[in-house]
């Protein structure tokens, strides 16, 4: 086997620090027992206080509760696009391929705004119900990915031999695609599931005055200085961020080892 | 002759520029082996397609036992196909591949299970039910797509290619194997390869395909020895094909020609004058020191190639064509290199594959 050279070492690990410093300076002082930035000792009191803060919970369940719905239901949407739009052909395929795909690629605070102009102009409540339809909205690709490969890995004569075999259209998508999608599908949520956990731009748009999710609860306690409550928090959901991500992952893995399922 | 089973009438498709069937009317006969046969893109799977309901005809008709099926999905014919990916489910075992046909029909639990394992031993896989498609080799994949598609007696048994991915050794075994499965079944086989020895072997009859067109449609014997067009006769076999004018008639009907400077015969029909191209099949030739039948066709050994089996032999005749020849190998002599010999073949072996043109 070749050495690899002392350059590649250290260019890796300092490529390495730079992302997950200041990740790991976040983790190490929300168990600091001082508000300076000496250690002064280990303390869990930070995420007593977290525990105990009313408004935060209220945020976490809200953020749960969003993530949990919007992810789903974009589930939901992105696997009837994919499976809609793969194997037919016509003339629109392309351009509705395309425009479904663009959340991902707008940069969010224009997304954001265009929630904003639009539900004030349906006159929409602002609150949980339009950050769910901004939310899902933005799902939707996520899943649509995620399917769309998966079913475009698939060898079409698999479900001709269902309907040659005598299913109908219906007994062939509950038979046959969706068993074989299932993994993607659930790997796409889950990261849908992640990336509206932690939105900040596009809830501070749709939001009201009375809702609030996690992200946004950071960034307004953030208004009164970093304290070790929020390095805290932040450790509570990269925790949760890192166990849904590896979910996925798993998910994925096995789908690709066995690739039969 | 048994009654038709199947009827393609005039069957045209048309996919954007290209036309991948043109015309197309078989009759396919209850109980037959029927082999399409042709070069890839030449419509073959098109035309499968057709028949199992997966690709609708732009012209034309599908009769189904006297009913016509064109426009009726696949699920509603009782028609079945092998795919050339077997297309195996690849989350369901084995058994549930096998059965799944019968339990759309909502056939009882038990019987399925006594059909299945009657068809388990059928394709000679018994106790195989538990596994998973992905533990199945090639060979063993496929005839499970078999037992999964014959399960539901189909009054017609479609195969694309279904021995296309398998190695040598394995394609001859089932080719035999397929062939006691369609005698003890007594169900019509539509088969496509591309392997002319597969299609000699097995088939009833053969139809030759050529970009879209039904060249010739025949058994065997029919295709091989009376080709009747320059590609069905470099298609199946090895022959060789050259052009000779016609310079009179016998009074048995055979033709005498002239070619490469000397006189040969053939048999059908031609105008004295007229330039017809010939098919000779390589193992009819036969050269040495005598003429016979008349022949004054003379050449020079050129070269031997052996292949076992067969001795290839390459005659040079005096207007710098070549024949090839060939003819048994192992112990015997063969002919010097440049040796000059009288060539000669029965005339009835060789077949005007093209007419046209004064010469």
């Amino acid at each position: 086997m070749k050495k690899r050279s002392r350059f590649a070492e250290v260019y890796i690990t300092l490529v390495l620090l730079l992302m997950y410093l200041p990740i790991i300076v976040v983790i190490v002082y929300s168990f600091n027992d001082t508000k300076m930035f000496h250690w002064a000792g280990f303390t869990l009191d930070w995420y007593s206080k977290l525990l105990n803060n009313m408004s935060i919970r209220t945020a976490f369940l809200n953020s749960l509760q969003l993530a949990a719905l919007s992810s789903l239901s974009a589930a939901v949407l992105g696997t009837l696009g994919a499976v809609g739009l793969t194997g037919r052909y016509f003339k629109a395929r392309g351009i509705l391929e395309n425009v479904s795909l663009i959340p991902i690629m707008i940069p969010e605070i224009i997304l954001g705004m265009a929630y904003l102009a639009f539900f004030s102009f349906l006159r929409l409540p602002f609150g949980m119900l339009t950050m769910l339809l901004a939310h899902t909205t933005f799902c939707i690709p996520y899943i649509y990915i995620n399917v769309k490969a998966r079913l475009t890995d698939l060898d079409p004569s698999i479900a001709e031999a269902a309907r040659d075999l005598g299913a109908g259209y219906v007994r062939v998508f509950f038979d046959i695609t969706l068993p074989l999608i299932f993994p993607s599908i659930l790997s796409g949520t889950l990261l849908a599931f992640a990336m509206s956990m932690d939105d900040v731009v596009i809830s501070f748009f749709t939001t009201g005055a009375q809702t609030s999710t996690l992200p946004l609860q950071v960034y307004s306690m953030l208004k009164m200085g970093v304290t070790p409550e929020i390095n805290a928090l932040c450790t509570v959901m990269l925790g949760a961020v890192f166990f849904i991500v590896a979910i996925a992952r798993l998910v994925r893995a096995r789908k690709k080892t066995r690739p039969l399922l | 002759m048994e009654k038709t089973i199947l009827s393609i009438r005039n069957i045209s498709k048309i996919f954007g520029q290209t036309q991948a069937l043109c015309d197309i009317s078989i009759d396919v006969s209850k109980g037959e082996f029927l082999t399409l046969l042709g070069p890839s893109g030449c419509g073959k799977t098109t035309l499968l397609r057709i028949i199992a309901g997966l690709e609708t005809p732009d012209e034309g008709s599908i009769f189904l036992d006297g009913k016509d099926v064109t426009g009726w999905e696949p699920n509603k014919r009782n028609v079945n196909t092998v795919f050339q990916s077997y297309a195996l489910f690849p989350h369901m075992n084995v058994f549930q591949n096998i059965a799944y046909g019968l339990k759309l029909k909502k056939v009882p639990k038990l019987q399925i299970e006594k059909r299945v394992e009657e068809m388990l031993a059928l394709v000679q896989l018994p106790g195989y039910g538990q596994r998973m498609p992905s533990q199945l080799s090639g060979g063993q994949r496929q005839r499970i797509a078999i037992a999964r598609a014959i399960i539901n007696d189909p009054e017609v048994l479609l195969l694309d290619e279904p021995l296309g991915a398998l190695d040598l050794q394995l394609r001859r075994q089932m080719q035999t194997e397929l062939k006691r499965l369609q005698k003890h079944l007594g169900i019509t086989f539509i088969y496509i390869t591309h392997d002319q020895e597969e299609a000699l072997n097995m088939s009833d009859r053969i139809g030759i395909m050529n970009e879209g067109k039904l060249i010739q449609l025949g058994t065997p014997d029919e295709i091989y020895e009376h080709p009747q067009t320059r590609f069905a006769a470099q298609f199946i076999g090895q022959t060789n094909i050259f052009d000779a004018v016609v310079t009179g008639q016998e009074e048995d009907g055979r033709l005498v020609l002239s070619f490469a400077g000397g006189i040969i015969k053939a048999q059908g029909s031609g105008q004295t004058g007229e330039k017809v191209t010939l098919s000779v099949r390589t193992e009819r030739i036969r050269f040495g020191e005598e003429n016979k039948y008349g022949f004054t066709l003379s050449g020079r050994v050129k070269s031997h190639s052996y292949t076992g089996g067969l001795l290839r032999t390459i005659l040079l005749l005096s207007d710098g064509q070549e024949l090839t020849v060939t003819g048994m190998g192992g112990g015997y002599s063969r002919a010097p290199i440049g040796t000059q010999v009288q060539i000669h073949w029965n005339p009835g072996c060789a077949v005007i594959v093209e007419r046209g043109g004064a010469g």
